[in-house]
Parts: C-alpha cells; structure tokens; sequence
C-alpha cells in the first residue's frame, strides 16, 4: 500500500528529503502537548470527583478536652441526621499529623499544638445541600466553627490546570499549523518542480485529483514516518517524566503517569498526522491546479 | 458513416497571443469532420504549434470560438476538459515523455489515467511497443533511448487509447524512412478506423507521398488548404496510396 506506483518522481524531490524529520519534530512536540492535556484533564477530574461530594467542617480547639469531645460528638450528630449527609465521620489525631506532615515534619510534639477538630463529610451523590444553614445549625453547637465545600480551592485549582490545558491546547494548534504550513510549501514547491509533467499528465487526460491522489499518497507516507519517528521519541520522554515524577513520592503532585487510553491516542498519533498530511496535499494540488487550464 | 461526418474540430475566428505580444494567430476558421486525415504546414514560426496547442487544450485562445467534438471549450465545465482530451491522442515535439518512467510505463500512462484494468494496460502496451518496434526495451528510461526510439514511444502513447483525433507535430522528424512508413501506416489505420489525424509537418515528400488535404498556415494566418473537408466528397476507395519517394 505505501509503495503505490506513481507517474510523478516526488520521492527524488530535494524539498521533501528532509520533511519526514520535520514532521518528526512537530510530532515530538504533540505527543508531550497531547499527553500534557490528556494528563491534566484526568488530574483535573480526579480532584473534582475527589472533593466535590465532600465537606470538611473545622472545629476550633477549647481549653476542655471533654467539652471539645462533647462538642464533636454533637457536631456529629448533626451532621448524620442532616439531609443529603451520606457520612460523617471524625478525623483522627494521627491522621491530621500525616496531614501536617509535608510542612511541619514528623514530630510527636505537633500532638500538642492546638489543633482543630477535623470532620470528614461525604455528601449523597446528586444531592443538594444548603450550606449556610448547616453553618448555622453548627454555629449554634460552637461557635467559630467553619465549614469548607472546597470550592474556592478547587475553582483556583481548576482554573490552574485549564489555563495550562489551554497553553498546551494552544502549543498543540501551533504545531499543527505549522505542520499544515510546511505541507502546503513543500507541496508547492513539488507543484513548482513537477510542473513539466502534470502539464504532460494533464493533456492525455488527467483529473487535478489523479494528480492529487499521487501528491497526497506521498505525504501519507512521508507523514506517517515522521509521525512513528515522533512518537517513538516521544514515548521514552514520557516515560522518563512519569518515573521523575514517581519518585517524588509527593501527596501534592498528582499520578501523572499515562493509562491505557492516552497511549492509545499517542499510538494513532502517527496515522492522525499521515491522515493531515494526505489531506492537506491533496488539498494543495486541487488548489493550484485550478489555475491550469 | 454518419460518425465520420460529425464535426470533430471547429474553429471559428479564432485569435491567439502570448501575454501581451502580438497576435501568433489570426481569424482561424476551419472544421474537421470526422476520419478526415490532414496535414498542417507552413515556415517555422508560422504558428503550427500553437494551432495545435489550442487543438489538445493546451491553451486557451484569447479569441474566438473553439469546438470539439461538438462541444463549445470555452463553456465546457474545467472537470470536464480531461475527458475530452482522453479523446485526443498528441505527438508532442518534444515528445514529453517522462524520464523517470520506463516505456512501458509511458505509453499505458494515457490508459492508467483512465482506469482501465491493470491486465488490459499490460496486454495492449505490450502489443504497441511490440508494433512501434521496442519490444526489447520495454523497462528502458526514455534518457537511454534514441531520438527515434523516444518518438516511437510518443507514438505509441498518443495512439494506444485510440483516440478520435489524433495531432501529431513533426512525428517522423527522427526515424529512418523505413520506420516513417511504418509509422504513418499506423496512423493511416487509426484513420480507417473512424480517427480524425493532424500531422503538422515540413515534409513536403511525406505530403505528397501520402495525398492527404493540407492545412497550410503563414504567419499565423490559415492562407490554405482545405478548410472544411469532407470525406464523403473524396474517394476513400484506396486510402492513401503511397506516392512519390520515402517520407
């Protein structure tokens, strides 16, 4: 199939000896882009799936530690019998130390900071809270208490990961209009020098698009070595980016490596590219060739 | 019969400049009737090309009205124009061939842009290359032919579709007398079979040896000749009789 016959000497061209690398590195460039955003999106949705059913309610300490527990206890309560409360449960001392573990350390002695009580709520699935109601509700139990939805963080949160999506998106769009470009100019170029012979072609009877079909298969081919050349560079960067990323072992940065799905889509990234580089010539040539007579 | 006298070309005032010289033609008017069989002379620069340019579509004239084959070029949809010109076979002067394709690949080229089977294109090739002589360099690139076996393979393009008209400029120019003949045998049978044959020529033996109605142009004018010709008004009974001495 990639070795068609063709009446046009384009594998000889000068223009296009060069283009499979070219391509090869635009196609580098998309594959991280693509990844980027695929990754990103997935991070994205895991932390609004993560929290957007949650709440957390923070208890300021008293000077009682029985009263703190009666407070928590009645908070609690509350809480369970609350419409649209799936659970709700206490954080434990030693889990809200893990917690304050990546700014404060590992010590015993944060044990005895005053610490606020955490409760951990997990809201029903497709279900409506009022939120400043049950602030009020709690405030009557002890006041000072705070109830955070996480929307603030997450909207700021959110909004960081679209704007880099965006900025990949947008890195993404560049690479290709640049591939397009440098497919349309070398095909002219190609047009420029093969001109002799699609006149020939021409006058015993070609169509633009039998022309064209031959301009569009070569860049096919053209664009799915440079797009297997791309991708095969591609995949060892990613891999050396998920394994840094690994070892961070940090609670902050998401799992950044890639799941079946994104190397599925970076697996066809080559025949994607062959597809825009076919269509884009062959585009090319029927444009100028209507010019012709 | 009533084919052959269907109108194939018809020209009528037709004027041709390049860009913004002067007028290389001037108020062309003739018709070809179909299985007519004309050769077109005159001195160099007299415009012969470039009738035959405006002929295979190669140039639009920048006057006049240009039909083929009953059809008005000027109106005719641009997707159309490459099936009218697979009805045309041309020897161009210069032969065109392409040189990274073999000969082979060269003469069924007019046959693959036309789709036809992959079997019929090898079979019919195949068999031309085998009558224009060049059996034995079939995988040859035209650069390693001769000027004579590099015209034979036009030949042998222009003819292989059997086309209704068929212009050829200068096609003996560089073969031997004998392969002239054999050549214009070949068009002379393409005539018998209904094709309407061009030849602009220098040849005056070819003219007279063969007796076919001549087209003559001087600086670019049509100044004689047979404009309209009409097979009927001709005996065909013995077609072109050799005449005179060797192409």
């Amino acid at each position: 199939m990639l070795n068609r016959r063709s009446d046009l000497p384009l594998n000889k061209d000068p223009a296009t000896r060069f283009l499979p690398w070219l391509i090869a590195f635009m196609v580098y460039l998309a594959a991280l882009a693509v990844a980027g955003v695929m990754v990103l999106d997935r991070v994205s949705s895991d932390w609004e799936a993560g929290v957007s059913h949650t709440l957390t309610v923070q208890i300021p300490p008293g000077e009682d530690e029985e009263k703190d527990q009666e407070i928590l206890t009645n908070a609690l309560n509350l809480l369970n019998r609350t419409h649209g409360v799936a659970q709700a449960r206490a954080v434990p001392l030693s889990e809200v130390m893990t917690l304050l573990e990546p700014w404060l350390g590992k010590s015993d002695t944060i044990g005895n900071l005053p610490l606020p009580m955490l409760i951990d709520v997990e809201l029903a699935a497709a279900s409506a809270i009022d939120l400043p109601q049950l602030t009020r509700d709690l405030e009557k139990i002890t006041p000072g208490v705070s109830v955070d939805d996480h929307s603030v963080w997450l909207q700021r949160l959110i909004q960081l990961v679209q704007s880099i999506q965006m900025l990949a998106a947008s890195v993404l769009g560049l690479i290709g209009f640049a591939t397009v470009g440098t497919l349309v100019f070398t095909t002219r170029a190609g047009l420029a020098l093969h001109h002799p012979i699609i006149e020939t072609l021409h006058l015993i009877g070609a169509h633009d698009s039998y022309v064209g079909r031959q301009f569009g298969h070569h860049a096919m081919v053209l664009g799915l070595k440079g797009g297997v050349i791309g991708v095969g560079f591609a995949v060892p960067t990613l891999f050396v980016i998920g394994y840094l990323a690994g070892r961070l072992e940090s609670t902050l940065l998401p799992d950044l490596a890639l799941g079946l799905f994104e190397w599925t889509v970076l697996a066809i990234l080559p025949v994607i590219t062959a597809l825009i580089a076919r269509v884009t010539a062959r585009a090319t040539v029927q444009r100028r060739l209507k010019k012709m007579i | 019969m009533a084919e052959k006298q269907e109108i194939v070309v018809r020209f009528e005032n037709v004027g041709l400049r390049y860009g913004v010289g002067p007028e290389v033609l001037r108020d062309i008017s003739f018709q070809l009737r179909g299985g007519s069989f004309h050769f077109l002379t005159g001195p160099s620069g007299a415009g012969k090309s470039s009738l035959l340019r405006l002929m295979y579509l190669a140039q639009r004239p920048s006057r006049g009205l240009i039909t083929l084959f009953g059809q008005d070029i000027a109106t005719t949809a641009r997707d159309k124009l490459p099936l009218v010109r697979r009805e045309i076979g041309v020897v161009f002067q210069d032969f065109r061939l392409l040189d990274h394709l073999s000969a082979f690949d060269n003469v069924a080229l007019p046959l693959r842009v036309a789709n036809t089977p992959e079997s019929d294109v090898r079979k019919h090739t195949e068999e031309l290359l085998a009558w224009v002589g060049l059996k034995n360099h079939m995988d040859a690139r035209p650069p390693t032919l001769s000027g004579g076996q590099q015209q034979r393979v036009a030949i042998a393009r222009a003819v292989i579709t059997q086309p209704k008209l068929l212009l050829a400029d200068e096609p003996t120019g560089n073969v031997d007398d004998g392969m002239a003949f054999r050549l214009l045998h070949l068009f002379e049978e393409l005539n018998k079979l209904g094709t309407t044959v061009v030849i602009a020529t220098h040849s005056h033996a070819l003219i007279e040896r063969l007796g076919h109605p001549i087209l003559t142009l001087t600086d670019g004018k049509m100044t004689g000749g047979a404009p309209v010709f009409d097979p009927l008004a001709r005996p065909r009974a013995g077609q072109p009789q050799p005449r005179g001495g060797q192409a």
